[in-house]
């Protein structure tokens, strides 16, 4: 059954019949690379984790009287700055991709690099976020302005957005070793970019709902 | 190949600068005195033009088959959608607790 079904599977994919060959399971329907489709697959299910996480986050705060702003200009500052390094590493992704395509090996290493030290720029800057604010005594279940929970959505949130990060810094490194050895492929590249994108992706929502819609205004 | 490239690289910076604009708009719509709902819209329609922007253009998509799109977001959205169904119980408490106090 097995080989009958195989060889003309096989024979139709080579001349790219795709009504004959999609049902047949032979085919690749989405015309990419099995990895990269089961990244965008991780990427969904992600992106309903943190969604899981930020609509909690609005359930709090829409049932909490006195939900805390203590953003001051200067932590909206850094945040902006961190928008703005998480931006411009996505970039040297997308740089990094191109020149692993175009066969260019220390190319797509450098931009590699790059994007991981954008990574770990943002990683510095958060970090002296939170410690700002455990400074001021603020608390998983405690802090000194209002809803004690304020401190358990803050933490989880960014927390979450933070171990991507780090994940994301130790994952572009090793591919950026393993492409420079010419042990991954480009695929592998462009595969760790879409995770890295998606990560910045993130953060476009994390930013204005964590820190600009409690900015501190008065 | 040598045009469509530098094409490519001019429609990756144009992004990367209308990301950082719309970043711009948000921190200064963070400072105006709107209402709490009438600025999250804002934000959230701003923020999901920017997703879209890193989807398509950044993450590839939109040079990729439809079939991927259809597979991969029409389902995230409903999801989405499904979750919004807890903000009828958030706001039951926000009224049950100023009963209580």
């Amino acid at each position: 059954m097995a080989s009958s079904v195989d060889s003309p599977i096989s024979a139709a994919t080579v001349h790219g019949d795709h009504d004959v060959t999609v049902w047949g399971g032979g085919a690749s329907p989405y015309s990419i690379p099995s990895k990269k489709l089961g990244m965008w697959l991780f990427i969904v299910s992600d992106a309903i984790t943190f969604s899981a996480v930020i609509f909690a986050y609005g359930y709090l705060r829409l049932a909490a009287a006195d939900w805390p702003r203590p953003f001051v200009a200067a932590s909206i500052g850094n945040a902006t700055v961190m928008t703005f390094v998480l931006l411009s590493s996505s970039v040297a992704m997308v740089l990094a991709v191109r020149a692993s395509g175009l066969g260019k090996v220390s190319g797509a290493v450098g931009w590699l690099v790059a994007t991981a030290l954008g990574g770990v720029v943002f990683d510095i800057l958060h970090i002296h976020e939170w410690l700002g604010l455990i400074g001021e005594g603020v608390r998983p279940f405690h802090n000194p302005w209002g809803t004690p929970m304020f401190g358990a959505a803050f933490f989880t949130m960014t927390g979450l957005h933070m171990l991507h990060v780090t994940i994301g810094v130790v994952y572009l490194l090793v591919i950026a070793v393993g492409f420079g050895r010419r042990k991954f492929s480009a695929t592998d590249v462009e595969v760790s970019g879409l995770y890295w994108h998606f990560v910045d992706l993130v953060w476009m929502f994390i930013f204005p709902l964590v820190y600009l819609l409690s900015a501190k205004t008065t | 190949m040598e045009h469509a490239e530098t094409a490519g690289l001019r429609i990756v910076f144009s992004v990367w600068f209308g990301l950082l604009g719309l970043t711009v708009l948000e921190v200064i719509l963070a400072y105006r005195q709107l209402p709490l709902q009438t600025m999250l819209t804002m934000l959230m329609f701003l923020s999901v033009i920017k997703a879209a922007l890193i989807i398509a253009y950044f993450m590839h998509l939109r040079y990729e088959q439809a079939s991927l799109f259809v597979t991969l977001i029409p389902a995230l959205v409903f999801i989405l959608i499904m979750m919004t169904a807890i903000f009828a119980d958030s706001s039951r408490l926000a009224h049950m607790r100023s009963l209580v106090q």
